[in-house]
């Protein structure tokens, strides 16, 4: 093994896939650091896959990619203690072009991006932990210290793709600690059950998904949505709450996943499944304001590690792989010029992100943390007016559709007021505009 | 307000369908000093946020931790950000909890 190389990878999730299958595929010499047993092995997402970012970078992915099922029906369900109110999209014409969207198996996904990552000529190294930067006089990075014997590796420029837990980053002192109310925890479970019985439950065929995302009294008060996902022959089931309203809702994770699995709306879809996993992971949700700096003398950061994440259209994932791309063609370009991986250089990366999608639609919501953590009531009077109101007018009684309505309309003035209606309004049109 | 929680569940039970591998001897978490965890932290957020309920209340009013279960979130590091009393890094290189779906 060479003792230098033209780049330095650490993490082996899609940030870091992405960067090192375009790092190689542009012809560097590329080390991948990877702490797992596998690739995979220590990740954990919903899991959608979206299409066009991954396109971007292997065009022909469907071919033998492990996809579980293209997503053809969304369905939003906005839940009270025993009734949902919900709204489905399905379209047959997602299934006339290639597919936009997928369920996937991370564990296996991740295994496949990275034997794409070997086959375009990076070096892989798994069960090798990073544990700090190496950096010259000057404070420029020139490469990693791992847990290995004699574990010092030297490179060019390091890709810090080590997800949401960015150590390596902090203990380097590029940004402080993640805060409470710029994350949340989501834990979920797989469940397996025969594909013909999904099918037959969740009303789709044999290669069709389904994605159900929920909110309202699932998450119990606390600021968050719950999301129940068909692969081939599992679901994928969980909650996800900022992390401050956990520390205030007093509710542990996995007794709110399980009440969520109790609810009667969900848990005639989960009968007879076999629960085969339970994990958790933390998802940096700060949005644009809570992004760190990205790039620096020798180093860049990307995917989750930079906070990358669009929570409110809960995407992530193409948000990782766009900027691990982008940050791999700034270094080709560089190399290619015979320039200095420096900070004013790599600067071209934040320049190229804040073109692309991922920052734009960063800023486009970047009230948005605010407005909620100011509103938690979105998350539980809504629900149960609605579903109330809904209650109400189909509850037939003998009392007129007038007098119904009158009601309904009383309720939500004496929950939230006509002043606070007006300013719920006001405050999400303002930050989702 | 949780009108559903019909059934207390067992973390345990859930945490028993993982793969992990455990460096014996080599716990990646520690709590720096408890004597703050007993003086100083009111609500001991960590006993009650942690997916894998790695962190419990022990009888002298303190937090005793257990890291085989953990699942490298990382939630008790950032939980206790007040005292910043959680010693966090990551598993050596292969050990710790080996997703299988992920």
């Amino acid at each position: 093994m060479s003792e230098h190389f033209d780049a330095i990878v650490v993490g082996a999730g899609p940030a870091g896939n992405a960067a090192a299958y375009t790092l190689a595929k542009g012809g560097l010499n590329v080390l991948q650091i990877e702490r797992g047993e596998t690739p995979g092995s220590k990740n954990v997402q919903g899991a959608i896959l979206y299409s066009d970012a991954l396109e971007r970078i292997i065009p022909d992915f469907r071919e033998d990619a492990p996809l579980e099922r293209p997503v053809l029906e969304q369905r939003l369900w906005v839940l009270d203690e025993a009734s949902y109110i919900g709204s489905t999209f399905r379209s047959e014409e997602f299934k006339s072009g290639p597919p936009n969207r997928y369920t996937i198996i991370r564990a296996e996904f991740d295994r496949w991006f990275s034997e794409k990552v070997r086959e375009a000529g990076a070096l892989v190294i798994c069960e090798t932990t990073v544990t700090g930067l190496l950096r010259d006089d000057a404070g420029k990075v020139i490469g990693v210290q791992t847990d290995r014997m004699g574990g010092d590796v030297y490179a060019d420029v390091v890709v810090l793709a080590d997800g949401v837990n960015s150590l390596v980053a902090k203990r380097a002192g590029f940004h402080g600690e993640l805060q409470p109310k710029d994350v949340a925890l989501a834990v979920k479970e797989v469940l397996f059950l025969a594909p013909d019985v999904i099918e037959q439950r969740f009303n789709i065929g044999e290669d069709e998904g389904v994605v159900i995302e929920m909110m309202g009294k699932i998450t119990q008060g606390m600021i968050g949505t719950g999301f129940l996902y068909t692969n081939r022959e599992s679901l994928t089931i969980g909650v996800g709450c900022m992390l401050s309203s956990f520390r205030e809702g007093g509710i542990p994770p996995y007794q709110l996943l399980e009440d969520m699995k109790n609810h009667p709306a969900i848990r005639p879809l989960l009968r007879g499944a076999e629960g085969k996993e339970y994990a958790a992971h933390l998802i940096p949700e700060g949005g644009y304001k809570a992004v760190p700096q990205l790039y620096g003398e020798g180093w860049v950061m990307v995917g989750d590690a930079g906070g990358l994440v669009n929570a409110v259209h809960r995407e992530g994932s193409n948000l990782a792989m766009t900027s691990g791309r982008l940050a791999a063609e700034t270094i080709i370009d560089l190399k290619e010029h015979r320039r200095v991986m420096s900070a004013r250089n790599l600067g071209e990366y934040k320049r190229r992100l804040d073109a692309s999608f991922v920052m734009s639609d960063l800023k486009k919501y970047k009230h948005v943390p605010d407005v909620l953590h100011a509103s938690p009531h979105l998350f539980t009077t809504y629900p149960e007016l609605m579903s109330r109101a809904a209650k109400h007018m189909l509850h037939v009684d003998g009392a007129d559709k007038k007098s119904k309505q009158r009601q309904i309309s009383q309720e939500f003035r004496e929950e939230r007021g006509m002043l606070g209606m007006l300013t719920d309004a006001y405050k999400m049109w303002r930050a989702l505009r | 307000m949780s009108t559903n929680t019909a059934t207390p569940v067992k973390i345990e039970e859930k945490l028993f369908q993982n793969r992990y591998r455990v460096d014996e001897g080599h716990p990646h978490i520690s709590v720096r000093d408890s004597s703050v965890c007993r003086d100083a932290c009111q609500d001991k957020a960590c006993t009650f946020c942690c997916p894998a309920g790695c962190y419990a209340p022990d009888a002298s009013g303190g937090v005793t931790l257990s890291v085989d279960g953990c699942l490298e979130c990382g939630t008790c590091r950032i939980i206790c950000a007040e005292h910043q009393n959680v010693e966090w890094w990551y598993p050596r290189g292969g050990y710790g909890i080996l997703f299988k779906f992920g």
